[in-house]
């Protein structure tokens, strides 16, 4: 990967020129800064769309009819429903765009839990250590093993009983994706912790007296985060195909709280048989473009961010900080 | 564990060759034989922390009796049969009952159709096994042929196609492809069957072999009958391919980036100034290094597999054990689902091991 520069952070660069994304744009070149622009444009539309769904959709997620009279099932798309009506009379196009904003807040909801409990759960274990890190390690370790879907399955059934509102179906998937996910934020977040606890400044914090949460969140914490926006993009990700899954296989949120894709496909599944194709492509194409533009990001930031070239500016604590 | 689990993780999340991270912390805890007896030690914990979330996580929400029945019996009537299956008795006694249970076999009597778990794990069990099996086929078929070409052609156009069309793979959610697959090769071009494991004449077929195996393609192996493999064959073809692609991708990044990175040692240089042929060093010099990552990773993907087994089962109405998994879910059966559930945590956790020996035993530096 010689191509790639490495990364200097000149003293004239303005404090957004060093954000995350920002810097990686900035450093990118041909192929990968197409895949990084086509990634954060694909996010983006998904953003905006679920930000002005209201706008856009043109009727409800849950409607049948307007004031023309219903809609009929499974009308193939027409001028009145563009990419046409589903088994239920629903249109289609407001349910995909509806859809993205179900999307959003069990990636947010999602994230933001899993990050908080991961990131607490892995400082606290790789700073404390002993008993407890063995076995927060070994839990980790076997939930990280397991089939996320099969255990997003066994949460939800737990949370909801299977069945539920729109806020209440959102906030189960997110809470079953967040426990899949946050071992993988624990493991980060305790092997940085581990590889920082061993580092001069820390030690010197506590030669100085610093209480240990101080230590804990102001020295390591401010330092363990690097690698957060990455596996942010992957959570982000995965967290559309578990919701998609979950309302595949049935677990979802029920059509007339929320839209939801993957239960769309489910009820397509038929349609799909008599060759009916407009209730399957688009909610499909709305869950491969959303992970689609999301793991776009996330693999451009992971290439740019080559451990290769981190290795020869930190010689040799690489090897120790992944071991570890 | 820790250490392979870690290591292993890094090679799927980050794609980064991570082989030196595993050799170091081997030879931190001995020979070879000390390794494998603390990695088959070490599947018992695993499992046991999993029967213990999952069973747990279950009763949080009640009984499995008030759940399936729940609403269709009178509150009276309800009570006596959560009593008579010892239900109501605190639950540190129901779990070392159930854990004792399990140690002997018995993972308790589905609600809805009443079969003894074991039986239902058993008979679809193979189903699944098959199709899994078929699909680890279709994604090393794709998955490491192309990853060579793409390492080779690093930054080239086939490098960039191909890794767009992996990532494409990722992004695109099992059921989606099946159900695209579906519409293109069975409705529209009618040229493979819609759904199911066989045809309904070909079952009829197979009620006649003396004593059936568990895979539907031995059996039509054994009777000899070209139409029936057919048959079987062309049943399976979407299915797997469905499932095969998910994985295929992920093995083609794999191999792309620890290709690229033994491409890059000094002896793949010294090689090629020896003059030993371009295709001869991707095959025999570079690639044996850069497979060790990959059979790491299939223990995880395992799990991965099937997770998406239970999609694909569901879109294809292949009778595995996925299939099941969402009929008893619909009907609230929840022993069976803690069973079928239980059943591939054990999988997983075997074959996570399976897979360790297995790295064990190809990269040589463990073995001094």
């Amino acid at each position: 990967m010689t191509d790639i520069p490495v990364i200097v952070h000149t003293p004239d660069e303005t404090w957004w020129q060093r954000l995350p994304v920002v810097a990686d744009v900035r450093r990118s070149v041909g192929l990968q800064r197409g895949m990084l622009i086509t990634g954060l444009v694909l996010s983006g539309i998904l953003l905006v769309t679920a930000i002005f769904a209201p706008l856009l959709a043109p009727f409800s997620w849950a409607q049948t009819a307007d004031a023309a009279g219903s809609f009929g099932t499974q009308q193939a798309p027409s001028s009145r429903n563009l990419l046409g009506t589903t088994v239920s009379g629903f249109d289609v196009l407001s349910r995909v765009i509806w859809g993205t904003r179900t999307a959003v807040a069990v990636i947010i909801a999602a994230v933001i839990a899993s990050l908080f409990l991961g990131v607490l759960l892995g400082l606290v274990s790789g700073y404390i250590g002993g008993w407890l890190d063995r076995i927060l390690v070994m839990l980790a370790d076997a939930i990280y093993a397991f089939p996320s879907l099969l255990l997003a399955i066994v949460m939800s059934i737990v949370i909801s009983g299977g069945q539920s509102s729109a806020w209440g179906g959102i906030l189960s998937a997110a809470i079953s994706i967040t426990v899949v996910f946050i071992p993988q934020y624990f493991r980060v977040i305790r092997a940085e912790t581990i590889r920082l606890k061993a580092e001069p400044f820390v030690e010197a914090a506590k030669v100085v007296g610093a209480p240990h949460w101080r230590i804990m969140f102001r020295h390591i914490f401010r330092n363990a985060t690097r690698t957060l926006p990455l596996i942010f993009t992957l959570n982000a990700s995965e967290a559309i195909l578990t919701l998609a899954g979950l309302g595949f296989i049935g677990f979802g949120i029920e059509p007339t709280s929320a839209a939801e894709w993957g239960y769309d496909l489910n009820r397509s599944m038929a349609d799909v048989t008599s060759g009916m194709w407009w209730t399957a492509v688009f909610p499909g194409l709305a869950i491969v473009l959303s992970v689609l533009g999301i793991t776009l990001v996330g693999e451009s930031m992971n290439d740019l961010n080559d451990p290769r070239l981190r290795t020869r500016r930190a010689t040799g604590r690489r090897k120790k900080e992944v071991s570890a | 564990m820790n250490d392979v689990g870690e290591a292993t993780q890094v090679v799927t999340r980050d794609a980064q060759p991570s082989v030196p991270v595993e050799v170091q912390s081997r030879r931190r805890k001995g020979g070879l034989g000390r390794y494998l007896l603390t990695r088959f030690l070490l599947i018992f914990p695993t499992i046991l922390i999993l029967m213990t979330v999952v069973f747990f996580l279950m009763r949080i929400t009640g009984d499995p009796i008030t759940a399936a029945l729940g609403g269709r019996l009178t509150p009276d009537q309800l009570a006596q049969r959560v009593h008579e299956a010892g239900y109501d008795r605190p639950i540190i006694v129901q779990y070392l009952e159930y854990l004792g249970n399990v140690l002997t076999g018995d993972f308790g009597t589905t609600f809805s159709d009443n079969r003894p778990v074991l039986t239902v794990l058993t008979t679809y069990g193979s189903a699944t096994a098959e199709l899994v099996g078929y699909a680890i086929l279709v994604a090393l078929s794709l998955g490491i042929p192309l990853g060579m070409l793409a390492a080779y052609r690093r930054d080239k156009w086939q490098d960039a196609v191909l890794r767009v069309l992996a990532i494409l793979g990722y992004a695109t959610p099992v059921f989606f492809i099946g159900l695209l697959l579906k519409l293109i090769f069975s409705v529209t071009l009618g040229w493979l069957p819609v759904a199911g494991r066989i045809s309904t004449a070909g079952e009829v077929k197979m009620g006649t072999i003396a004593n059936p195996s568990p895979f539907y393609l031995l059996d039509a192996i054994r009777l000899g009958d070209v139409e029936l493999i057919l048959d079987v064959v062309s049943h399976a073809v979407l299915p797997a391919v469905a499932l095969g692609l998910l994985t295929g991708g992920i093995f083609l990044r794999l191999v792309r980036t620890n290709l690229i990175g033994t491409l890059e040692q000094q002896y793949i240089e010294s090689a090629r100034s020896r003059g030993v042929a371009e295709t001869r060093l991707v095959r025999k010099h570079a690639l044996r290094p850069a497979l060790i990552p990959v059979i790491t990773v299939m223990g995880m993907q395992i799990a991965m597999m099937l997770g998406g087994a239970v999609l694909t089962e569901t879109t294809f109405e292949w009778k595995g054990l996925g299939f099941m998994l969402a009929q008893y879910m619909s009907s609230r059966d929840y022993v069976a689902v803690q069973g079928i559930v239980m059943m591939l945590a054990v999988i997983v956790a075997v074959s996570n091991f399976v897979v360790d020996v297995v790295a064990a035993l190809i990269d040589p530096r463990v073995r001094y």
